[in-house]
């Protein structure tokens, strides 16, 4: 049923028809208005069976979830920035234990400074977890990804985490086609744990293993997740067929068949790059855009392909590593071995910063020229860079930057949570 | 197969044999049908109190509960002896996750239990002092402070043994450790600094709170029975001799961990929804040297010379446990009235 509704409502509402068993949350923004819902639910009777777990940390969100996982149940939490990095430890802990728990991500940027806006940076620190990592475009793939996300998590007896753009999709309000629970269950079977604390089948779970087996071990995660690359598309298929809707899949292209330039983005922001795209096609550029749905497993294969024949490749993300550069751009360029066009990496968005139309078409107008250099921050104000640079050049105890720049800047810290 | 009853007791011990009490009373080691969930092969030194404790504690609530238990397990030493790869010592589900989030681990079982309706199925989770005292600490309160239905049992050696004996917020003033050596002008761990657990626990009212030792391994299965009555968070706190950590010889754990309790270093009570509800009482009061002389992590105390200030210090400690307490009747014996305890 087509819903006008909150992100966050309409992802609450999704998961809750995934039947989840146990739900942990740690109150963090964006996230807090799934949670909100979720409990919401349990409580009123909405959604059955179902132990919701206020919880003193994320660390424990995270460690009530391996702790319930193992046990045979359904479990789903939902974090965001800060909280993601405090359960750092038990994030990788799940995925090596292999247990499915899904976890919606609301991205946001980490601090210090503290901000709570929009960034990818909280979903790239854990890029290496051993998580599959989904990243939704709009609110609709968002709850989609869900449902799909426990049955690709079950399968292959892997944790998921599925990134929704915090405040741009989590606080938006869209037309989101909620299905029916009848639907939800013919897609999703109850959950058959490969490994289940059980007293009536005694297993010791989480023992320690040296150099004899470890390799091993880490090898089957990174099989599975190899395993995932096929499983996706599968699973998108057959989520079509249920649900009448194109969703989910590795990777989703955009005019990019004869494009010359292919722009690769993830999350929302390929809403505007496709707009952006359609001007730009108007006047006959030959540009197109490529969306990474999957980036845990990363497509290479996928990505390769689809950028094949085209000249240049510009990578718009809203995450860096400080002393490298692009992070994406740096997995990209791995697909484009066979056929190493020039690859730009455009970091944009950081902290809640708009990317706007204008900005991407003078970005994109700049890189079809191959004028751009091979990192960019989009909208930099150099001023203040360069004042707080000169500062510091000049003077020992240059204070805070942070505060420095917003002074420099004539505004105040904005409200932060 | 028919069952011969063996009958075990103990000889020097106050504790009364096996064979004078009613079968019900008699140990759970006693028992031929005893699961022997932590089984023999481990790699724990010999005479590790933690072991024993370990195991006394793990078939106790196995008898309790009809051997419907699951149990969740925090890195260090438990952990590690227990389970090198490929080989598990653990007869019963078992999990180790990480070091600082076992409570929390066991508040998910427990809730997936709970939706499950398998409520007949209960939850213990364990840890050493570090695990439980230190990084440990906000996942256990905060299963305290919800009251999950999770038996959580501290061994306490009184350090981080599994890395090489470093102090931990249990560890006791004076005493040697990796990272408080027995240097300087005050050698060992400062006084003043540590935390009480057991106390932490009953001020979170949660059902039940115990202690218990290895010396007296008959209260111990006892005190796990009476825990595993309740429902809620519940929290059993084991004083575990280390021979490797303590510098103690390994046959006399039982003996140090007795001199503990004799001498009031080691307070062996019982509480419920915060209020004291059992003391076990000393029989005849030790003064502390006794008991800190076996133990080479207190060795600077005693030579090159005396440091009478520490042996005093740690004797007005055990005073006010007596007198907190009331771990005997009388006023104990050759105690600095009123003597300051930090
Ligand atoms: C997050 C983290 N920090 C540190 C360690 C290293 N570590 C493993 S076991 C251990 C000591 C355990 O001490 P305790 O909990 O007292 O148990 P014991 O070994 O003494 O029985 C430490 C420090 C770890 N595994 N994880
Ligand atoms: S170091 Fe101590 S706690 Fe660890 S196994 Fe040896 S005796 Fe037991
Ligand atoms: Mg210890």
């Amino acid at each position: 049923m087509l819903k006008q509704c909150e992100g966050s409502h309409a992802v609450a509402a999704t998961v809750a028809l995934c039947r989840p068993e146990v739900i942990c949350a740690y109150p963090i923004s964006p996230q807090t208005h799934i949670v909100e819902g979720l409990s919401e639910m349990v409580r009123d009777g909405t959604l059955q069976n179902c132990e919701f777990i206020n919880v003193e940390s994320e660390f424990a969100a995270m460690s009530v979830a391996i702790g319930s996982s193992a046990t045979g149940a359904r479990s789903y939490t939902a974090t965001a920035s800060q909280g993601l990095l405090f359960m750092a430890e038990a994030v990788w802990n799940a995925s090596g234990l292999g247990l499915p728990i899904v976890m919606t991500l609301a991205n946001r940027a980490i601090g210090a400074p503290i901000n709570i806006w929009n960034d990818h940076t909280d979903a790239m620190s854990m890029r290496d977890a051993g998580w599959l990592q989904l990243f939704a475009e709009n609110n609709q793939e968002a709850a989609d990804l869900h449902i799909q996300a426990f049955r690709l998590a079950e399968e292959l007896s892997l944790p998921i985490m599925v990134c929704m753009d915090g405040f741009i999709l989590t606080h938006a309000y869209e037309g989101v086609d909620i299905p029916t629970q009848a639907q939800v269950d013919a897609y999703l079977p109850p959950y058959e744990p490969r490994q289940v604390l059980d007293p009536r089948e005694p297993v010791s779970i989480g023992a320690m293993v040296g150099p004899e087996a470890f390799t091993e071990v880490r090898y089957l995660a990174h099989a599975k997740q190899m395993q995932a690359l096929k499983l996706i598309p599968q699973l998108a298929e057959e989520f079509q067929a249920q649900f009448g809707r194109d969703s989910g899949g590795l990777i989703r292209t955009y005019r990019t068949e004869d494009a010359e330039t292919v722009v690769v983005a993830l999350g929302s922001v390929l809403g505007t790059i496709k707009n952006t795209i359609d001007d730009l096609r108007e006047e006959g550029r030959k540009i197109g855009v490529l969306g990474i749905t999957s980036f845990r497993p990363f497509p290479t294969a996928a990505i390769g392909e689809a950028v094949r024949y085209c000249e240049r490749v510009v990578v718009v993300e809203k995450s860096f590593a400080v002393g490298v550069g692009g992070i994406v751009s740096r997995d990209v360029r791995t697909a484009m071995r066979e056929h190493p066009h020039p690859i730009y990496a455009v970091i944009a968005g950081l902290g809640g910063r708009a990317i706007t139309k204008d900005s991407l078409r003078q970005l994109f107008l700049t890189v079809m020229d191959d004028k751009l250099e091979a990192l960019t921050f989009l909208d930099l104000d150099w001023n203040a860079v360069n004042r707080e640079l000169e500062r510091e050049r000049i003077t020992r105890r240059s204070g805070p930057i942070a505060e420095n720049l917003l002074r420099d800047l004539g505004v105040v810290a904005a409200r932060v949570g | 197969m028919t069952a011969t009853i063996v009958k075990f007791y103990q000889t020097g011990t106050h504790t009364v044999g096996n064979r004078l009490l009613d079968p019900e009373h008699r140990s759970v080691q006693a028992d031929m049908r005893r699961t022997n969930s932590l089984n023999s092969g481990h790699r724990a030194c010999q005479g590790c109190g933690e072991a024993l404790g370990a195991r006394y504690a793990i078939d106790a609530a196995m008898q309790a509960t009809d051997n419907q238990l699951i149990a969740a397990n925090a890195t260090g030493c438990l952990e590690v002896f227990s389970t090198p790869y490929p080989e598990t010592s653990w007869q019963i589900p078992w999990i180790h996750s990480l070091f600082g989030n076992t409570a929390a681990v066991a508040t998910g079982i427990a809730a997936a239990l709970r939706v499950k309706g398998r409520t007949e199925v209960r939850v213990v989770a364990q840890g050493g002092d570090g695990g439980t005292t230190d990084i440990g600490f906000g996942c256990l309160s905060g299963m305290f402070e919800r009251n999950d239905d999770v038996l959580y049992i501290c061994y306490d050696n009184e350090a981080y043994m599994n890395t090489g004996v470093q102090r931990s917020s249990a560890t006791p003033g004076a005493a040697r450790t990796a990272t408080t050596p027995a240097v300087g002008a005050a050698p060992g761990n400062v006084f003043g600094q540590g935390k009480n657990l057991p106390l932490i626990a009953m001020a979170h009212e949660i059902p039940y709170v115990a202690t218990a030792i290895v010396s007296e391994l008959r209260d111990l299965e006892a005190k796990v029975k009476r825990a595993m009555e309740i429902r809620g968070a519940r929290y059993i706190h084991i004083f575990v001799p280390c021979p490797l950590g303590w510098g103690t010889a390994s046959n006399q754990t039982i003996h140090i961990a007795r001199l503990a309790k004799e001498t009031g270093v080691f307070p062996v009570i019982a509480a419920e929804h915060g209020e004291l509800t059992k003391v076990s009482k000393i029989r005849k009061q030790l003064p502390v040297e006794d008991y800190l002389k076996p133990q080479r992590r207190f060795a600077h105390l005693f030579s090159p010379t005396p440091n009478l200030a520490a042996i005093a210090h740690i004797q007005a400690l055990a005073d006010r446990n007596i007198r907190r307490f009331g771990l005997i009747d009388a006023a104990p014996v050759g105690a600095a009235a009123g003597a300051g305890d930090n």
